[in-house]
Protein backbone atom coordinates (compact mmCIF):
# COMPACT_ATOMS: atom_id res chain seq x y z
CA UNK A 1 0.00 0.00 0.00
CA UNK A 2 1.73 3.39 -0.81
CA UNK A 3 0.56 4.33 2.98
CA UNK A 4 3.95 2.70 3.82
CA UNK A 5 5.73 3.81 1.01
CA UNK A 6 4.97 7.16 2.52
CA UNK A 7 5.62 6.19 6.20
CA UNK A 8 8.61 4.36 6.07
CA UNK A 9 10.27 3.32 9.18
CA UNK A 10 13.33 5.80 8.82
CA UNK A 11 10.38 8.69 8.52
CA UNK A 12 8.81 7.46 12.01
CA UNK A 13 12.11 6.98 13.87
CA UNK A 14 13.34 10.65 12.75
CA UNK A 15 9.79 11.96 13.47
CA UNK A 16 9.59 10.44 16.87
CA UNK A 17 14.19 11.12 17.73
CA UNK A 18 14.75 14.01 15.41
CA UNK A 19 17.85 14.57 15.28
CA UNK A 20 19.65 17.74 15.87
CA UNK A 21 16.90 19.27 17.80
CA UNK A 22 17.09 21.97 19.85
CA UNK A 23 18.62 25.87 19.69
CA UNK A 24 22.06 26.91 19.24
CA UNK A 25 22.73 30.16 20.78
CA UNK A 26 21.09 33.21 19.81
CA UNK A 27 23.58 35.37 18.29
CA UNK A 28 23.54 32.55 15.51
CA UNK A 29 22.08 32.98 12.38
CA UNK A 30 17.95 31.67 12.46
CA UNK A 31 15.38 31.42 10.12
CA UNK A 32 11.82 30.69 10.78
CA UNK A 33 8.89 29.25 8.50
CA UNK A 34 5.48 28.16 9.03
CA UNK A 35 2.92 26.73 6.62
CA UNK A 36 -0.04 29.06 7.02
CA UNK A 37 -2.73 26.43 5.75
CA UNK A 38 -1.42 24.01 8.32
CA UNK A 39 0.61 25.73 10.84
CA UNK A 40 3.49 23.87 10.73
CA UNK A 41 6.88 25.45 11.83
CA UNK A 42 10.35 25.43 11.96
CA UNK A 43 13.18 27.59 13.22
CA UNK A 44 16.39 26.79 11.67
CA UNK A 45 19.78 27.86 13.07
CA UNK A 46 22.96 27.00 11.19
CA UNK A 47 26.78 27.86 11.27
CA UNK A 48 29.16 28.10 8.62
CA UNK A 49 32.76 28.21 9.44
CA UNK A 50 35.28 30.37 7.78
CA UNK A 51 35.52 28.18 5.14
CA UNK A 52 31.93 27.88 3.99
CA UNK A 53 31.34 24.87 5.85
CA UNK A 54 28.32 23.89 7.83
CA UNK A 55 29.72 23.55 11.12
CA UNK A 56 26.59 23.18 12.94
CA UNK A 57 22.89 22.79 12.21
CA UNK A 58 19.93 22.41 14.53
CA UNK A 59 16.03 22.87 14.39
CA UNK A 60 12.86 22.96 15.99
CA UNK A 61 9.43 22.97 14.80
CA UNK A 62 6.12 21.34 15.79
CA UNK A 63 4.05 19.73 12.43
CA UNK A 64 3.48 16.52 10.77
CA UNK A 65 5.69 13.56 10.57
CA UNK A 66 6.78 14.68 6.72
CA UNK A 67 7.99 17.92 8.01
CA UNK A 68 9.82 17.20 10.98
CA UNK A 69 11.34 13.99 9.65
CA UNK A 70 12.10 15.59 6.34
CA UNK A 71 13.71 18.79 8.37
CA UNK A 72 15.39 16.19 10.93
CA UNK A 73 17.23 14.29 7.71
CA UNK A 74 18.01 17.22 6.18
CA UNK A 75 20.32 18.43 8.99
CA UNK A 76 21.98 14.81 8.83
CA UNK A 77 22.65 15.11 4.78
CA UNK A 78 24.22 18.76 5.36
CA UNK A 79 26.20 18.80 8.59
CA UNK A 80 29.81 18.99 7.90
CA UNK A 81 29.30 19.35 4.13
CA UNK A 82 30.73 22.70 2.40
CA UNK A 83 28.45 25.17 1.02
CA UNK A 84 28.66 24.21 -2.74
CA UNK A 85 28.02 20.37 -1.47
CA UNK A 86 24.54 21.62 0.19
CA UNK A 87 23.11 23.60 -2.39
CA UNK A 88 23.57 20.15 -4.81
CA UNK A 89 21.64 18.64 -1.74
CA UNK A 90 19.28 21.22 -1.65
CA UNK A 91 18.60 21.16 -5.69
CA UNK A 92 18.53 17.47 -5.74
CA UNK A 93 16.21 16.86 -2.67
CA UNK A 94 13.30 19.77 -4.46
CA UNK A 95 14.01 17.58 -7.80
CA UNK A 96 13.06 14.15 -5.91
CA UNK A 97 9.96 15.76 -4.40
CA UNK A 98 8.75 17.82 -7.40
CA UNK A 99 10.36 15.15 -10.08
CA UNK A 100 11.65 18.71 -12.24
CA UNK A 101 15.75 18.96 -12.74
CA UNK A 102 18.61 16.76 -11.75
CA UNK A 103 19.33 14.27 -9.06
CA UNK A 104 23.28 15.26 -9.15
CA UNK A 105 24.46 13.58 -5.48
CA UNK A 106 23.59 10.68 -3.62
CA UNK A 107 20.43 11.10 -1.21
CA UNK A 108 21.29 8.19 1.02
CA UNK A 109 18.85 8.40 3.88
CA UNK A 110 16.38 11.13 2.38
CA UNK A 111 15.17 8.65 -0.10
CA UNK A 112 13.09 7.46 1.84
CA UNK A 113 11.27 10.48 1.30
CA UNK A 114 10.41 10.17 -2.02
CA UNK A 115 7.24 8.50 -1.56
CA UNK A 116 6.00 11.77 -0.62
CA UNK A 117 5.69 12.49 -4.23
CA UNK A 118 2.70 10.86 -4.70
CA UNK A 119 0.46 13.05 -2.34
CA UNK A 120 0.73 16.64 -4.26
CA UNK A 121 -0.61 18.23 -1.14
CA UNK A 122 2.06 16.98 1.44
CA UNK A 123 5.12 17.99 -0.42
CA UNK A 124 4.85 21.66 1.07
CA UNK A 125 4.98 19.75 4.71
CA UNK A 126 8.60 17.92 3.05
CA UNK A 127 9.88 21.44 1.64
CA UNK A 128 9.54 23.51 5.11
CA UNK A 129 12.52 22.71 6.32
CA UNK A 130 14.48 23.22 3.56
CA UNK A 131 12.49 26.06 2.41
CA UNK A 132 13.98 28.07 5.83
CA UNK A 133 17.70 26.70 4.83
CA UNK A 134 17.90 28.10 1.53
CA UNK A 135 16.91 31.79 2.67
CA UNK A 136 19.06 31.27 5.63
CA UNK A 137 21.91 30.19 3.20
CA UNK A 138 21.19 33.30 0.88
CA UNK A 139 20.85 35.74 3.87
CA UNK A 140 24.22 34.07 5.60
CA UNK A 141 26.12 33.88 2.00
CA UNK A 142 25.38 37.60 1.39
CA UNK A 143 26.48 38.98 4.69
CA UNK B 1 -31.08 6.25 16.57
CA UNK B 2 -33.12 7.90 14.24
CA UNK B 3 -32.81 6.71 11.03
CA UNK B 4 -32.24 8.94 8.38
CA UNK B 5 -30.21 6.63 5.83
CA UNK B 6 -32.97 6.55 3.07
CA UNK B 7 -32.07 9.90 2.15
CA UNK B 8 -28.63 8.92 0.83
CA UNK B 9 -30.17 7.75 -2.70
CA UNK B 10 -30.57 11.54 -3.39
CA UNK B 11 -26.97 12.34 -3.22
CA UNK B 12 -25.13 10.95 -5.69
CA UNK B 13 -21.89 11.54 -5.09
CA UNK B 14 -21.72 9.50 -1.58
CA UNK B 15 -21.69 6.59 -4.27
CA UNK B 16 -18.45 6.11 -4.91
CA UNK B 17 -15.29 4.71 -3.69
CA UNK B 18 -11.98 6.75 -3.39
CA UNK B 19 -8.96 5.20 -3.41
CA UNK B 20 -11.20 1.62 -3.81
CA UNK B 21 -12.94 2.12 -0.58
CA UNK B 22 -16.19 3.55 -0.36
CA UNK B 23 -16.34 7.04 0.39
CA UNK B 24 -17.03 8.07 3.83
CA UNK B 25 -17.50 11.81 3.98
CA UNK B 26 -17.18 13.39 7.15
CA UNK B 27 -15.85 16.61 5.84
CA UNK B 28 -19.75 18.19 6.25
CA UNK B 29 -18.55 21.64 8.62
CA UNK B 30 -16.96 22.52 5.74
CA UNK B 31 -19.25 21.75 2.43
CA UNK B 32 -22.21 19.67 2.70
CA UNK B 33 -23.15 17.55 -0.20
CA UNK B 34 -25.95 18.53 -2.21
CA UNK B 35 -29.18 16.46 -2.99
CA UNK B 36 -30.65 15.53 -6.84
CA UNK B 37 -33.07 17.80 -5.89
CA UNK B 38 -30.71 20.97 -5.80
CA UNK B 39 -28.41 19.42 -8.26
CA UNK B 40 -31.20 19.70 -10.69
CA UNK B 41 -33.11 23.13 -9.52
CA UNK B 42 -30.06 24.59 -10.74
CA UNK B 43 -29.73 22.44 -13.91
CA UNK B 44 -33.43 23.39 -15.21
CA UNK B 45 -32.57 27.06 -14.67
CA UNK B 46 -29.96 26.84 -16.77
CA UNK B 47 -31.99 24.80 -19.29
CA UNK B 48 -35.01 26.30 -19.42
CA UNK B 49 -34.96 29.64 -17.91
CA UNK B 50 -31.86 31.16 -17.49
CA UNK B 51 -32.02 34.80 -18.05
CA UNK B 52 -31.10 38.08 -16.14
CA UNK B 53 -33.60 38.85 -12.97
CA UNK B 54 -35.93 42.43 -12.26
CA UNK B 55 -34.85 43.61 -15.70
CA UNK B 56 -36.28 41.68 -18.86
CA UNK B 57 -40.07 41.95 -19.26
CA UNK B 58 -39.92 38.51 -21.55
CA UNK B 59 -41.08 35.24 -20.49
CA UNK B 60 -37.64 33.90 -19.68
CA UNK B 61 -37.08 37.11 -17.01
CA UNK B 62 -40.23 36.73 -15.56
CA UNK B 63 -39.46 33.38 -14.32
CA UNK B 64 -36.42 33.83 -13.39
CA UNK B 65 -37.13 36.98 -11.09
CA UNK B 66 -40.23 34.70 -9.99
CA UNK B 67 -38.02 31.89 -8.89
CA UNK B 68 -35.50 34.04 -7.55
CA UNK B 69 -37.27 36.13 -5.13
CA UNK B 70 -39.58 32.37 -4.09
CA UNK B 71 -36.20 31.54 -3.18
CA UNK B 72 -35.75 34.50 -0.70
CA UNK B 73 -39.17 33.53 0.76
CA UNK B 74 -38.55 30.02 1.31
CA UNK B 75 -35.39 31.31 3.14
CA UNK B 76 -37.11 33.56 5.42
CA UNK B 77 -39.65 30.86 6.34
CA UNK B 78 -36.93 28.70 7.04
CA UNK B 79 -35.16 30.83 9.48
CA UNK B 80 -38.70 32.07 10.80
CA UNK B 81 -37.83 35.46 9.26
CA UNK B 82 -41.25 38.13 9.82
CA UNK B 83 -40.36 39.06 5.94
CA UNK B 84 -38.81 37.92 3.16
CA UNK B 85 -37.37 41.03 2.28
CA UNK B 86 -35.20 40.96 5.23
CA UNK B 87 -33.08 38.01 3.63
CA UNK B 88 -30.08 39.71 1.47
CA UNK B 89 -28.53 37.19 -0.95
CA UNK B 90 -24.77 37.11 -0.21
CA UNK B 91 -22.22 35.11 -1.42
CA UNK B 92 -21.20 33.00 2.03
CA UNK B 93 -21.10 33.69 5.84
CA UNK B 94 -18.07 35.33 5.21
CA UNK B 95 -19.13 38.56 2.99
CA UNK B 96 -22.42 38.62 5.23
CA UNK B 97 -20.18 39.44 8.28
CA UNK B 98 -18.07 41.54 6.09
CA UNK B 99 -21.49 43.52 4.66
CA UNK B 100 -22.64 44.62 8.56
CA UNK B 101 -19.15 45.30 9.41
CA UNK B 102 -18.35 47.99 6.03
CA UNK B 103 -22.00 49.11 6.60
CA UNK B 104 -23.68 49.23 9.78
CA UNK B 105 -20.77 49.41 12.11
CA UNK B 106 -18.90 51.39 10.06
CA UNK B 107 -21.70 54.09 9.42
CA UNK B 108 -22.74 53.74 13.69
CA UNK B 109 -19.27 53.07 15.69
CA UNK B 110 -17.50 55.60 16.78
CA UNK B 111 -14.14 55.59 18.35
CA UNK B 112 -13.96 54.49 21.64
CA UNK B 113 -16.83 51.85 21.13
CA UNK B 114 -16.32 48.01 21.65
CA UNK B 115 -17.11 44.91 20.00
CA UNK B 116 -17.50 41.95 22.05
CA UNK B 117 -16.56 38.61 20.12
CA UNK B 118 -15.92 35.13 21.46
CA UNK B 119 -12.19 33.37 21.57
CA UNK B 120 -14.04 30.39 19.29
CA UNK B 121 -14.76 32.40 16.24
CA UNK B 122 -14.08 31.79 12.73
CA UNK B 123 -11.53 33.96 11.39
CA UNK B 124 -14.63 35.45 9.48
CA UNK B 125 -15.98 36.64 12.67
CA UNK B 126 -12.35 37.91 13.50
CA UNK B 127 -10.70 39.50 11.08
CA UNK B 128 -13.83 42.33 9.39
CA UNK B 129 -13.46 43.42 13.12
CA UNK B 130 -9.65 43.54 13.04
CA UNK B 131 -10.20 45.51 9.76
CA UNK B 132 -13.12 47.82 10.86
CA UNK B 133 -10.46 48.75 13.95
CA UNK B 134 -7.75 49.88 11.48
CA UNK B 135 -9.82 52.27 10.57
CA UNK B 136 -11.57 53.60 13.61
CA UNK B 137 -10.04 53.16 17.01
CA UNK B 138 -12.80 50.71 18.36
CA UNK B 139 -12.09 47.81 21.31
CA UNK B 140 -12.50 44.90 20.58
CA UNK B 141 -13.51 42.33 23.61
CA UNK B 142 -13.98 38.83 23.92
CA UNK B 143 -16.05 36.12 25.84
CA UNK B 144 -13.35 33.43 27.29
CA UNK B 145 -13.46 29.78 26.42
CA UNK B 146 -14.06 27.23 29.25
CA UNK B 147 -12.02 24.05 29.26
CA UNK B 148 -14.94 22.30 28.15
CA UNK B 149 -15.10 24.38 25.77
CA UNK B 150 -18.12 26.54 26.28
CA UNK B 151 -18.87 30.20 26.83
CA UNK B 152 -17.76 31.36 29.93
CA UNK B 153 -20.40 33.54 30.33
CA UNK B 154 -19.84 34.74 34.29
CA UNK B 155 -18.79 38.15 33.85
CA UNK B 156 -20.89 38.97 30.48
CA UNK B 157 -22.46 41.80 32.51
CA UNK B 158 -19.06 43.66 33.03
CA UNK B 159 -17.81 42.71 29.37
CA UNK B 160 -20.85 44.09 27.59
CA UNK B 161 -20.16 47.81 29.59
CA UNK B 162 -19.71 50.11 26.46
CA UNK B 163 -20.29 47.37 24.16
CA UNK B 164 -22.19 48.42 20.52
CA UNK B 165 -22.17 45.12 19.20
CA UNK B 166 -21.91 41.23 20.04
CA UNK B 167 -20.94 39.03 17.24
CA UNK B 168 -20.88 35.32 18.05
CA UNK B 169 -20.90 31.71 16.36
CA UNK B 170 -24.09 30.05 17.28
CA UNK B 171 -22.13 26.68 16.41
CA UNK B 172 -18.77 26.51 16.97
CA UNK B 173 -17.34 24.82 13.70
CA UNK B 174 -14.17 23.63 16.04
CA UNK B 175 -15.73 22.07 19.30
CA UNK B 176 -19.37 21.62 18.24
CA UNK B 177 -20.59 23.42 21.14
CA UNK B 178 -24.02 25.31 20.32
CA UNK B 179 -24.30 28.87 22.49
CA UNK B 180 -27.22 30.03 24.34
CA UNK B 181 -27.65 32.68 21.93
CA UNK B 182 -30.90 33.86 23.13
CA UNK B 183 -29.31 34.41 26.65
CA UNK B 184 -26.70 36.84 25.52
CA UNK B 185 -28.68 38.46 22.92
CA UNK B 186 -31.19 39.34 25.79
CA UNK B 187 -28.21 40.87 27.64
CA UNK B 188 -26.89 42.16 24.93
CA UNK B 189 -29.92 43.61 24.19
CA UNK B 190 -30.51 45.02 27.91
CA UNK B 191 -26.53 46.77 27.07
CA UNK B 192 -27.95 48.55 24.85
CA UNK B 193 -26.22 46.35 22.22
CA UNK B 194 -26.78 44.48 18.54
CA UNK B 195 -26.36 40.93 18.23
CA UNK B 196 -24.62 39.14 15.01
CA UNK B 197 -24.52 35.68 15.41
CA UNK B 198 -22.69 33.80 12.61
CA UNK B 199 -25.22 30.74 12.17
CA UNK B 200 -22.89 29.02 9.21
CA UNK B 201 -22.55 25.81 11.72
CA UNK B 202 -26.48 25.92 13.16
CA UNK B 203 -28.63 26.57 10.32
CA UNK B 204 -27.83 23.33 8.18
CA UNK B 205 -27.80 21.15 11.46
CA UNK B 206 -30.55 22.36 13.37
CA UNK B 207 -34.33 24.62 13.14
CA UNK B 208 -33.37 28.56 14.13
CA UNK B 209 -35.54 30.85 14.75
CA UNK B 210 -34.28 34.68 14.60
CA UNK B 211 -37.52 35.95 16.15
CA UNK B 212 -37.09 33.57 19.23
CA UNK B 213 -33.49 34.53 19.09
CA UNK B 214 -34.43 38.35 18.94
CA UNK B 215 -30.84 39.04 17.45
CA UNK B 216 -30.56 41.93 14.88
CA UNK B 217 -28.49 40.12 11.66
CA UNK B 218 -27.99 36.65 11.29
CA UNK B 219 -24.97 34.93 9.14
CA UNK B 220 -25.16 32.52 7.16
CA UNK B 221 -23.63 29.92 3.84
CA UNK B 222 -25.59 27.56 1.59
CA UNK B 223 -23.17 25.41 0.47
CA UNK B 224 -23.16 24.06 4.10
CA UNK B 225 -26.90 22.95 3.90
CA UNK B 226 -26.89 21.12 0.62
CA UNK B 227 -26.67 24.56 -1.13
CA UNK B 228 -25.01 25.30 -4.05
CA UNK B 229 -21.53 27.45 -3.13
CA UNK B 230 -21.62 31.20 -4.16
CA UNK B 231 -24.40 32.06 -2.14
CA UNK B 232 -24.99 33.20 1.77
CA UNK B 233 -27.70 34.92 3.67
CA UNK B 234 -27.88 37.81 5.84
CA UNK B 235 -30.89 38.89 7.51
CA UNK B 236 -31.44 41.55 9.29
CA UNK B 237 -34.24 43.54 10.57
CA UNK B 238 -35.67 45.69 8.48
CA UNK B 239 -35.56 48.96 10.34
CA UNK B 240 -31.67 48.11 10.43
CA UNK B 241 -31.25 47.47 6.74
CA UNK B 242 -33.28 50.67 5.95
CA UNK B 243 -30.78 52.77 7.96
CA UNK B 244 -27.68 50.72 6.88
CA UNK B 245 -25.50 52.46 3.84
CA UNK B 246 -25.51 50.41 0.99
CA UNK B 247 -22.51 47.81 0.55
CA UNK B 248 -21.51 47.71 -3.02
CA UNK B 249 -22.70 50.12 -5.54
CA UNK B 250 -23.72 49.58 -9.41
CA UNK B 251 -26.62 48.14 -11.22
CA UNK B 252 -30.09 46.82 -9.24
CA UNK B 253 -29.02 48.56 -5.69
CA UNK B 254 -30.81 51.96 -6.72
CA UNK B 255 -33.40 53.71 -7.54
CA UNK B 256 -32.73 56.62 -9.89
CA UNK B 257 -29.39 56.96 -10.75
CA UNK B 258 -28.16 60.69 -12.19
CA UNK B 259 -24.78 61.93 -13.43
CA UNK B 260 -23.56 62.90 -9.75
CA UNK B 261 -25.89 61.02 -7.48
CA UNK B 262 -28.22 58.22 -7.39
CA UNK B 263 -31.37 57.28 -4.74
CA UNK B 264 -30.62 53.59 -3.75
CA UNK B 265 -33.32 50.94 -4.32
CA UNK B 266 -35.51 49.68 -0.47
CA UNK B 267 -34.61 46.23 0.70
CA UNK B 268 -33.49 43.77 -0.25
CA UNK B 269 -31.90 45.28 -3.46
CA UNK B 270 -30.36 47.97 -1.85
CA UNK B 271 -28.05 45.35 -1.09
CA UNK B 272 -27.93 43.24 -4.17
CA UNK B 273 -25.88 45.13 -6.26
CA UNK B 274 -24.98 43.97 -9.88
CA UNK B 275 -26.17 40.60 -11.28
CA UNK B 276 -26.84 38.31 -8.24
CA UNK B 277 -26.00 34.93 -8.00
CA UNK B 278 -29.32 33.62 -9.60
CA UNK B 279 -28.96 30.08 -10.21
CA UNK B 280 -26.82 29.74 -6.33
CA UNK B 281 -29.91 31.76 -4.70
CA UNK B 282 -32.80 29.44 -6.89
CA UNK B 283 -30.62 26.31 -5.73
CA UNK B 284 -30.69 27.21 -1.86
CA UNK B 285 -34.43 27.64 -2.53
CA UNK B 286 -34.51 23.74 -3.62
CA UNK B 287 -32.22 22.98 -0.54
CA UNK B 288 -34.31 24.33 1.67
CA UNK B 289 -37.49 22.84 0.08
CA UNK B 290 -35.48 19.36 1.01
CA UNK B 291 -34.20 20.16 4.34
CA UNK B 292 -37.64 21.16 5.58
CA UNK B 293 -38.97 17.82 3.69
CA UNK B 294 -36.38 15.77 6.22
CA UNK B 295 -37.06 18.00 9.51
CA UNK B 296 -34.83 19.93 11.26
CA UNK B 297 -35.92 18.51 14.33
CA UNK B 298 -34.75 15.21 12.86
CA UNK B 299 -32.09 16.59 11.30
CA UNK B 300 -30.66 17.63 14.94
CA UNK B 301 -32.00 14.39 16.64
CA UNK B 302 -30.03 12.46 14.42
CA UNK B 303 -26.97 14.89 14.66
CA UNK B 304 -27.34 14.45 18.59
CA UNK B 305 -27.38 10.48 17.87
CA UNK B 306 -24.78 10.11 15.77
CA UNK B 307 -22.54 12.76 17.75
CA UNK B 308 -23.05 10.90 20.76
CA UNK B 309 -22.34 7.51 19.59
CA UNK B 310 -18.97 8.61 17.60
CA UNK B 311 -17.90 10.91 20.81
CA UNK B 312 -18.30 7.83 22.90
CA UNK B 313 -16.59 5.18 20.61
CA UNK B 314 -13.52 7.49 19.42
CA UNK B 315 -12.93 7.67 23.18
CA UNK B 316 -12.77 4.32 23.39
CA UNK B 317 -9.25 4.43 21.45
CA UNK B 318 -6.05 4.91 23.64
CA UNK B 319 -4.62 8.46 23.47
CA UNK B 320 -7.24 10.43 21.84
CA UNK B 321 -8.61 13.46 23.18
CA UNK B 322 -11.62 15.14 21.98
CA UNK B 323 -11.71 19.25 22.13
CA UNK B 324 -15.33 20.20 23.33
CA UNK B 325 -17.32 18.57 25.99
CA UNK B 326 -20.08 20.73 25.71
CA UNK B 327 -23.34 19.20 26.58
CA UNK B 328 -25.36 21.31 24.35
CA UNK B 329 -23.08 20.31 20.53
CA UNK B 330 -23.96 19.30 17.03
CA UNK B 331 -21.42 16.44 15.61
CA UNK B 332 -18.30 18.88 14.54
CA UNK B 333 -16.06 16.66 16.33
CA UNK B 334 -12.31 17.70 16.60
CA UNK B 335 -9.63 15.56 18.31
CA UNK B 336 -6.05 14.30 18.27
CA UNK B 337 -4.01 11.38 18.79
CA UNK B 338 -0.93 11.52 20.40
CA UNK B 339 1.80 11.14 18.91
CA UNK B 340 0.22 11.08 15.10
CA UNK B 341 -0.11 14.48 13.76
CA UNK B 342 -3.36 15.71 12.22
CA UNK B 343 -1.97 15.81 8.78
CA UNK B 344 -0.93 12.74 8.96
CA UNK B 345 -4.08 11.26 10.24
CA UNK B 346 -5.92 12.92 7.85
CA UNK B 347 -3.70 11.51 4.76
CA UNK B 348 -4.42 7.79 6.55
CA UNK B 349 -7.48 8.21 6.41
CA UNK B 350 -8.25 9.26 3.34
CA UNK B 351 -5.85 6.32 2.10
CA UNK B 352 -8.92 4.98 3.09
CA UNK B 353 -11.52 6.77 1.39
CA UNK B 354 -12.29 8.71 4.44
CA UNK B 355 -12.60 12.69 4.08
CA UNK B 356 -11.65 14.92 7.54
CA UNK B 357 -10.26 17.65 8.09
CA UNK B 358 -7.36 18.09 9.60
CA UNK B 359 -5.49 22.29 10.51
CA UNK B 360 -6.59 24.99 12.17
CA UNK B 361 -9.88 25.08 11.10
CA UNK B 362 -9.58 28.97 10.40
CA UNK B 363 -10.12 29.46 14.39
CA UNK B 364 -6.17 29.78 15.31
CA UNK B 365 -6.95 31.73 18.21
CA UNK B 366 -8.92 29.05 19.74
CA UNK B 367 -6.22 26.79 18.93
CA UNK B 368 -3.73 28.78 21.04
CA UNK B 369 -6.63 28.78 23.87
CA UNK B 370 -6.01 24.57 23.70
CA UNK B 371 -2.27 25.31 22.99
CA UNK B 372 -2.99 22.54 19.83
CA UNK B 373 -1.19 23.94 16.59
CA UNK B 374 -4.20 21.67 14.29
CA UNK B 375 -6.75 18.90 15.42
CA UNK B 376 -8.75 16.50 13.16
CA UNK B 377 -12.01 16.91 12.75
CA UNK B 378 -14.91 14.72 11.83
CA UNK B 379 -18.10 16.33 11.22
CA UNK B 380 -21.22 14.51 10.77
CA UNK B 381 -24.53 15.35 9.02
CA UNK B 382 -28.12 13.39 8.68
CA UNK B 383 -26.56 11.01 5.74
CA UNK B 384 -23.91 9.90 7.60
CA UNK B 385 -24.84 6.39 9.13
CA UNK B 386 -23.69 4.34 12.15
CA UNK B 387 -21.57 2.24 10.30
CA UNK B 388 -19.26 4.96 9.11
CA UNK B 389 -18.42 5.40 12.60
CA UNK B 390 -16.95 1.98 12.62
CA UNK B 391 -14.65 2.16 10.27
CA UNK B 392 -13.30 5.73 11.23
CA UNK B 393 -12.30 3.83 14.22
CA UNK B 394 -10.77 1.28 12.57
CA UNK B 395 -8.79 3.47 10.46
CA UNK B 396 -7.96 5.36 13.13
CA UNK B 397 -6.55 3.00 14.72
CA UNK B 398 -4.40 2.01 11.28
CA UNK B 399 -2.89 5.16 11.96
CA UNK B 400 -1.62 4.16 15.18
CA UNK B 401 -0.39 1.30 14.57
CA UNK B 402 1.48 2.85 11.68
CA UNK B 403 3.03 4.76 13.80
CA UNK B 404 4.24 2.06 15.67
CA UNK B 405 1.86 2.60 18.77
CA UNK B 406 -0.07 -0.43 20.04
CA UNK B 407 -3.84 -0.08 19.98
C1 LIG C 1 -18.64 29.05 12.23
C2 LIG C 1 -18.29 29.46 10.84
N1 LIG C 1 -18.37 30.75 10.49
C3 LIG C 1 -18.09 31.17 9.26
C4 LIG C 1 -17.69 30.30 8.28
C5 LIG C 1 -17.37 30.84 6.93
O1 LIG C 1 -18.21 30.36 5.96
P1 LIG C 1 -17.96 30.69 4.43
O2 LIG C 1 -16.57 30.22 4.13
O3 LIG C 1 -19.00 29.95 3.71
O4 LIG C 1 -18.07 32.17 4.29
C6 LIG C 1 -17.60 28.95 8.58
C7 LIG C 1 -17.18 28.00 7.54
O5 LIG C 1 -16.17 27.39 7.54
C8 LIG C 1 -17.90 28.52 9.89
O6 LIG C 1 -17.80 27.24 10.22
Amino acid sequence: MSLDALYQEIILEHYKNPRNFGKLDESRAKAHYENPSCGDQIDLQIVLNDDMVVEDIRFQGRGCAISQASASLMTEAVKGKPLDEVQKIIESFTSLMTGEGEITVELGDLEALEGVKKFPVRVKCAMLGWTALKSLLERETKS
Amino acid sequence: MIDLSRYRKDFPILNQTVKGRPLIYLDNAATAQKPLQVIGTVDQYYREYNSNVHRGLHTLSERATRAYEKAREKVARFIHAPRSEEVIFTRNTTESINLVAYTWARKFLKAGDAILLTEMEHHSNLVPWHLLREEKSIELRFIPVTPRGELDLQHLKQLLDGVRLVSVTHMSNVLGTINPVEVITEEAHAAGAKVLIDGAQAVPHMPVNVQDIDCDFYAFSGHKMCGPTGVGVLWARAEILRDMPPFLGGGEMIHEVHLNHSDYADIPNKFEAGTPNIAQAIGLGAAVDYLSRVGMENILQHEQEIGALAIEKLKSIKGLRIFGESEKRGAAISFEIEGVHPHDIATILDEQGIAIRAGHHCAQPLMRKFNVQSTARASFYFYNVPEEIDILVDALKTAKRLFGYVT
